[in-house]
């Protein structure tokens, strides 16, 4: 039905919110990272300044390459572990709903207490290696959280525990939904369990692998929550990612030019990610 | 399948199974140890002498803010925050999934489709502005300027779930009520939203946990008489002062994931579909 005036009024509330507040504040912050722009804003341009600065400084570099090291093996391990997790629990398991309730529930925490709770898990004063070595494994060590080359592998542990689950659910879904016909044929011709999953199965699952890619690659970009309760950015700056930059230059460091253009690589490195795949998704949605 | 296989299947989950209880149960177990027993003794291992004292210090007497309140205004502050937030998002998302489902008029489909990119946005891209913006309508370290945050850029998601939701609803029950004469909010009333029990539960749900979970907006936009449970969990944690209190932060902990824990247990059917929801767009 073509639409009437009110439709159209009672949607122009929330019209006006997301075009202001979402791309009006982009387009600010855009602006922002073409100033000179310290404790406060500043509209004076100053061009790309605050780039070439940003581009200079070693706390970005060491922000990128750990966002690198941090989201590629994160990606790769929940994705893994997901896929796996969710072609065991396929296998007509008893309990499967109970195995799928403990897989899935650290899902509803928040990441502030998924890292207290590896924060000191990970701690060789309290944690793990404090626990065997009570238990008498006398030269066991583990203190990676307290290693600056080590600690951004503890926020991948604390990332893959918090998120497997959820990558699961989607293999999951995706393999209740894969043609029986094909299976049952092939099983016909003698294909053995592992040659059905790796030639029939596994190939069907291309638009799930494409959805956990984007899901998660956008979550690595935007994590900050983990890191701050697990390692607040340390030893040092070792486990900085851009989000940790980002607010140490914007609201301790009072360079929030500096800050503005490192939240604009964010967003474009999320939108490279997301854009194509959400471009061809409502594509999809249109045609049918 | 063999036997042999079948163990091995077996093994594997369990094993994995216990992985994943590992660290909640080593939070419980230890929420319940006097410290020495942490010290001195292993995470895994039960209380020897049972006390609840690390609960009472966490829930209202360790030192927080500036006095020694324990987590219990901030309990209450993220409860302050997230009712209204979660209502008005999910009334804003019905209105606007009936309208873009419903309704023709120019520009609709990019106006979701800005929409559902907004899902994803890095929220760093907005703090500066929205900083500006609070303090300007004097909402700034206000439990009401976090509900204003999280209703707005909750929009994106619960629009998202309504428009899929009724995208999929049978137009004749919608076309026969216009025909018998229901206008715009008649349709609304007595046709879509009796049938969406589903879809606002989801979408309750789904909002319910992102905010109550939030931080970011939490640790940018508050102040000590505003700090979401999230924020005040995180001093209470990394105060760098002091003997560190494991037992206190293991029990603070549990506290603020108690009520999106319950949420779980109780509807996690609804729970999945909201992410698998969140997760296939378009």
């Amino acid at each position: 039905m073509k639409a009437g005036w009110l439709p159209k009024l009672l949607i122009t509330p929330s019209a006006f919110l997301v075009l202001v507040c979402v791309y009006g504040y982009i387009m600010f912050t855009v602006y922002l990272s073409f100033t000179a722009s310290t404790i406060l804003p500043n509209l004076e341009w100053s061009g790309t300044a605050a780039y070439t600065r940003l581009f200079g400084l070693e706390n970005w570099g060491v922000s990128l390459n750990n966002l690198w090291v941090f989201a590629s093996l994160y990606i790769l391990i929940a994705m893994g572990l997901g896929l796996m997790l969710a072609i065991l629990i396929d296998q007509k398991v008893r309990a499967e709903s109970g195995f799928r309730s403990i897989f899935l529930y650290p899902m509803a925490l928040s990441f502030i207490v998924t890292g207290t709770a590896w924060k000191w898990l990970l701690d060789p004063g309290v944690g793990l290696e404090h626990t065997l070595h009570a238990l008498g494994w006398g030269d066991f060590s583990f203190g990676w959280i307290k290693d600056s080359e080590m600690a951004i592998y503890c926020v991948i542990v604390a990332a893959v525990w918090q998120t497997t689950g959820f990558v699961m659910a989607m293999f999951l879904a995706g393999l209740r939904g894969v043609d029986g016909e094909q299976i049952n044929a092939a099983r016909l011709d003698g294909a053995s369990p592992l040659q059905i999953y790796y030639r029939i199965i596994i190939p069907q699952l291309g638009p799930v692998f494409i959805s956990a890619f984007v899901i998660l690659a956008h979550m690595a970009i935007k994590s900050y929550d983990l890191v701050i309760a697990l390692t607040n950015g340390g030893p040092g700056r070792s486990t900085w990612l851009p989000s940790v930059f980002m607010y140490q230059y914007t609201f301790t460091r009072n360079e929030m030019s500096v800050g503005a253009a490192s939240s604009v690589l964010m967003l474009l490195g999320i939108a490279v990610v997301v854009l194509p795949y959400l471009y061809s998704e409502l594509r999809k949605g249109n045609h049918g | 399948m063999g036997q042999v296989a079948r163990v091995v299947l077996y093994l594997i989950l369990l094993i994995t199974a216990f992985a994943f209880i590992m660290p909640v149960y080593v939070m419980v177990v230890n929420s319940l140890k006097p410290l020495d027993e942490i010290r001195n003794g292993d995470l895994m291992a039960l209380p020897i002498a049972w006390t609840v004292e690390p609960w009472l210090m966490a829930w209202s007497k360790s030192q927080i803010g500036v006095q020694a309140t324990g987590l219990r205004p901030y309990f209450i502050n993220s409860f302050l925050l997230v009712i209204p937030s979660v209502v008005l998002s999910t009334l804003i998302g019905a209105l606007n999934g009936y309208i873009l489902t419903q309704f023709k008029f120019k520009f609709a489909d990019t106006l979701f489709a800005a929409m559902l990119f907004s899902v994803f946005i890095p929220f760093q891209i907005v703090l500066i502005p929205m900083a500006k913006t609070l303090g300007f309508l004097g909402l700034a370290g206000t439990v009401k300027g976090l509900i204003f945050v999280n209703t707005v850029y909750g929009i994106g998601f619960t629009t998202l779930f309504f428009r899929n939701y009724y995208a999929a609803f049978p137009n004749e029950l919608v076309r026969s009520a216009r025909m018998d004469g229901a206008g715009f909010f008649g349709v609304l009333y007595k046709i879509l939203l009796p049938n969406s029990a589903p879809i606002i539960v989801v979408t309750v749900i789904w909002q319910f946990t992102n905010i109550w979970n939030e931080f970011l907006f939490g640790a940018s936009f508050s102040d000590y008489t505003s700090f979401p449970l999230t924020v005040a969990l995180n001093n209470l944690v990394s105060a760098s002062t002091g003997v560190k209190e494991y037992n206190v932060h293991f029990a603070g902990a549990f506290i603020a994931a108690i009520p999106t824990l319950v949420v779980y247990l109780v509807s996690g059917k609804y729970f999945v579909r909201g992410l698998m929801a969140g997760s296939v767009k378009g």
